[in-house]
């Protein structure tokens, strides 16, 4: 197996699992360590370089980092790595005089962007500090998008999203509300630099079965109902509903329609409990408010009497695997179950009937534009996606990294510089030690089990639709739970020429992590040579160069290496060192002048 | 010196033993012994060996004296055990632990100073009697604690890290051991985990005095260049002269696997140990051929490793000495002390 080049920002950055999974590559470890020093304020801001909502994230971020976590591989349970985001969000004080100021000299590129959701927010948050004018066009009267209209105030509260979109509109982004977009070819006639779509997939998705327009005002669409709550239009909800589909929007759904007076609530899945689609915590919040989730029902027909709903009939399913390893169903039975409402959350769309199709804006057979992964860029060159809009709907977090990608190439459109050639990532790498036994980070390791967040009584939740459920953590608990991470940022860095082979790592290392072994055939080969035989092998091994004495390789296998140091602080040589690893991320702005 | 405990975390792969025990169960406390020190790859072998053989901790008992080696015992079986004695009275402590209960299993750690120099006495004493006991020498060539002395096992002209030759001649415990009868002598070197541990194994299966000579490089003293105990010199002058696998109780033996010559001899507990000379004209089982061979290969410079003599046939102390198999803990009160009638009774005989 070749010699592992840790030069290259990539080996590092895979190894810190929360990172490497993030979308926007926040540097996690990095803001949990400065949580730990109690400096929120720099947790919030090293947050907002790649994620610029800590707040809005912090409560509602799909969170695909904690699965990731090297603490899951250790004790089962992940890092609670989104809601130390929200405690440097809660405790940061005032920060007003250290986010980017407006550009002081404009320098006359005008950039449009279509909706004031997370993607284009993220946009006008690169490009104005660079001095682009930025123009956002949003249909409603205010921004935020689905942040706003269809994640319920128990969950985000206003005034939060309010006071991290502030910080970016008052870079200067002209706000154009209740202002819709009906025509791109028009959009383009007013001689934009550069337009940016980050319109969402604002459509949900219909369940066209029989009776399903014999009673309209009973059935609604999901992200259409929790808007006209969110607007004022619905109040209040009659006592028994169903919601279908088992997705985040369900849980959004139901748990709002308990808030409005429903007292029945069902959420009907096809699928059982392992395959929902709803993040397992969205779904545990949901039961606690005694929601039931009805699960292995498919849908066969809404039952209608005189005009009135007054249930719906379901097949009962059963779950197997085909042949060819597909997941087929059969039915088992029928049920109907009563009900007055019924809420469908099965899935959005996009839709673009706004966007002409001879303007050399390609689509695809499903109606999707083509859009490049890397550029976010059209057909047409200078017209970008992103968000939900680019390739269909993701999470908040997917949108703000898209933002981010797309900047970079709006920056690069309007500067005459080819928008394929993306900046690189760069990386500084440390060493973390400041004395004998002494590192830049705290290495010992933690017992703790992960900390549970308090949540509002559900008699005052209930009370009124905007109290916040989740309470945050206390100081005392945020204390307590950085101290479960395990700092994978600082990385063990070996120096193969100093090694004397003395086997002192290899002694030390509690989760047998480090072998010396012959190196000279394949990967698979070698991880069967390892002190451990590897288990996860998703999970990369870093290979040496020939050590000095013997030529032998000095191989780690990076699955459960917990960081502790113990490695370096054995070392007599120095080969090992732990260093800090701070991954560079490009940004609009940064390329050549 | 560690800033940290070990975490107690352990590998997903990380397999039980026979008794249900992890291999982290058979270490003991951190290691205060500098980073990088060939005591600590010592420790991890026999932590290795202990929990490979199933030995019960609560049956171990971990002897030693003073000195950096003599601290090892510290680092491994943590429910074990232990006697920290005076310097170089190891094999003496020992000795009555042994005598008074057969049924421990006795580790003695030592250094070539605890043994060479102010406890060469007890050693060879303790080999005359054959005490039934693994005994470790870390042997390093230096006095590590009070800053790099040669020590007795210091190698003709090998150099001290201040830059002065040794003008003494060693005392090889390997050579002194054969020559005084030992049941079990063998030499290997802390950087070699897959040659030590079999033999570790083998040693505290034999009945009798195992005697392992295991160089242990001084980081700190004695592994500069010059040095004849450094890493990289003790790397390039090993040779193995006697290659030893370790097979337990219950293990199918297929003699004659591949086309070297094996040996197998049986172990005093059913166990035994297969060895492969590296050189057609030695016989590990002849302690001529053996001490002829050892001689050799310090004429010509090099280190000969591996299990270099075992015979089982030998008496061990607990022969000699007619003691009781059952410990004496467990004795009546009654056996362990006759009482005055048959004190007198004994007296009356020398009147």
């Amino acid at each position: 197996m070749g010699t592992t080049d840790v030069t290259d920002p990539r080996y590092y950055h895979r190894v810190v699992d929360c990172q490497w999974a993030c979308p926007a590559h926040t540097n996690v470890p990095g803001y949990i360590r400065l949580i730990a020093q109690g400096r929120y304020a720099d947790a919030y801001l090293l947050n907002r370089e790649s994620n610029v909502f800590p707040g809005v994230l912090g409560r509602t971020c799909d969170r695909p980092c904690e699965p990731a976590c090297r603490r899951g591989r250790i004790d089962a349970d992940p890092v609670a790595i989104c809601r130390l985001k929200r405690v440097a969000a809660d405790l940061r004080g005032d920060i007003t005089d250290r986010l980017p100021k407006p550009a002081t000299r404009k320098n006359g590129k005008r950039v449009a962007c279509v909706g004031a959701g997370p993607a284009s927010l993220t946009v006008a948050n690169d490009l104005l500090p660079f001095g682009f004018d930025v123009t956002i066009f949003e249909q409603s009267a205010e921004p935020g998008g689905l942040m706003r209209v269809n994640i319920p105030a128990f969950r985000l509260p206003a005034s939060v999203l309010d006071e991290e979109i502030g910080y970016i509109t008052s870079l200067g982004a002209d706000m154009r509300y209740g202002t819709r977009i009906d025509s791109m070819r028009a959009l383009l006639e007013q001689g934009f630099d550069a337009v940016f779509v980050g319109s969402g997939a604002p459509k949900g998705k219909e369940l066209d079965i029989p009776g399903r327009w014999d009673a309209p005002s009973q059935v609604h669409i999901g992200i259409d109902w929790l808007a006209n709550v969110h607007f004022g239009h619905v109040r209040e909800v009659a006592p028994r509903v169903l919601i279908i589909g088992v997705g985040n929007t369900a849980m959004d759904c139901c748990r709002t329609v308990k808030r409005l007076g429903a007292t029945d609530v069902k959420v009907i899945a096809r699928r059982g409990r392992k395959q929902f689609k709803a993040s397992p915590w969205e779904l545990a919040d949901a039961e606690e408010e005694q929601v039931e989730i009805v699960e292995y029902h498919a849908p066969r027909r809404f039952v209608v009497e005189g005009g009135v709903l007054t249930g719906m009939e379901f097949d009962r399913v059963e779950w197997h695997t085909d042949a060819r390893g597909r997941q087929v169903s059969t039915v088992v039975g029928e049920t109907t179950i009563p009900c007055d409402v019924v809420i469908l959350a099965i899935g959005q769309d996009n839709a673009f009937p706004w966007i002409e199709t001879d303007i050399g804006i390609d689509f695809d057979q499903w109606g999707m534009p083509t859009v490049d992964k890397a550029t976010h860029q059209s057909t047409r060159a200078g017209v970008f996606f992103g968000g939900d809009a680019a390739w269909g709907p993701e999470n908040i977090i997917w949108a703000v990294a898209h933002g981010h990608q797309a900047a970079i190439s709006i920056d690069a459109h309007c500067h005459g510089r080819s928008v394929a050639e993306r900046p690189p990532e760069g990386m500084t790498l440390t060493s973390a030690k400041i004395g004998m036994h002494a590192w830049a980070y705290e290495n010992a390791y933690d017992l703790a089990s992960r900390a549970r967040m308090t949540h509002e009584s559900l008699e005052k939740r209930f009370a009124d639709l905007s109290v916040e459920v989740e309470l945050g953590f206390t100081p005392e608990q945020a204390a307590r739970e950085v101290q479960r991470c395990l700092n994978c940022d600082i990385q063990t860095h070996f120096t193969a020429s100093l090694c004397i082979e003395c086997d002192a790592c290899i002694d030390v290392c509690p989760t047998t992590c480090l072998t010396i072994t012959t190196n000279g055939d394949s990967e698979e080969a070698l991880r069967t040579r390892l002190s451990a035989p590897a288990v996860n092998t998703d999970q990369p091994l870093y290979v040496s160069d020939g050590l000095p004495q013997t030529k032998r390789v000095m191989v780690k296998d990076e699955d459960v290496c917990l960081h502790c140091g113990l490695c370096a602080e054995r070392c007599p040589t120095a080969a090992w060192d732990m260093r800090t690893f701070d991954l560079r991320l490009p940004y609009a702005g940064q390329g050549a002048a | 010196m560690t800033s940290i405990a070990k975490p107690p975390v352990r590998h997903p792969s990380a397999r039980l033993n026979g008794l249900g025990l992890a291999l982290r169960d058979y270490e003991g406390a951190m290691s205060t012994l500098c980073a990088g020190c060939g005591h600590d790859s010592v420790t991890a072998a026999l932590v290795q060996a202990c929990w490979e053989l199933d030995l019960p901790p609560h049956r171990a008992a971990k002897m030693s004296g003073i000195g950096c080696s003599s601290k090892t015992t510290a680092y491994f079986l943590k429910q074990s055990h232990g006697f920290n004695s005076v310097h170089g009275r190891m094999p003496s402590v020992t000795s009555g632990a042994a005598a008074a209960n057969r049924g421990l299993i006795c580790i003695g750690i030592s250094g070539d100073g605890d043994s060479l120099s102010i406890g060469l006495g007890q050693l060879s004493h303790a080999i005359r009697r054959n005490v039934d006991m693994l005994y470790v020498l870390e042997n390093n060539g230096v006095y590590g604690l009070t800053k790099g002395q040669f020590s007795a096992s210091a190698d003709l002209g090998s150099r001290s890290k201040r830059g002065e030759a040794n003008e003494q001649a060693p005392i090889d415990p390997v050579l002194l051991a054969l020559a005084l009868g030992a049941t079990f002598v063998a030499r290997s070197f802390s950087g070699d985990k897959q040659q030590l541990v079999p033999i570790l194994k083998a040693g505290l299966a034999h009945k009798g005095l195992a005697l392992i000579d295991v160089i242990s490089p001084c980081v700190s003293f004695n592994d500069h260049e010059g040095s004849t105990k450094s890493y990289a010199f003790t790397r390039a002058h090993e040779v193995e002269a006697v290659h030893a696998d370790f097979i337990p109780l219950r293990h199918a033996i297929t003699v004659g696997e591949g086309s070297e010559p094996v040996q197998v001899v049986q172990l005093h507990d059913g166990s035994s140990v297969r060895l492969r000379p590296t050189a057609d004209d030695y016989d590990p089982t002849d302690r001529d051929s053996a001490y002829a061979h050892v001689r050799g290969c310090q004429a010509r410079g090099e280190i000969a490793t591996g299990l270099l003599f075992v015979d089982e046939t030998g008496k061990d102390m607990h022969d000699f000495l007619h003691t009781v198999e059952t410990p004496l803990i467990d004795l009546p009160y009654e056996q362990l002390c006759p009482g005055a009638a048959a004190m007198d009774d004994l007296m009356s005989r020398y009147r």
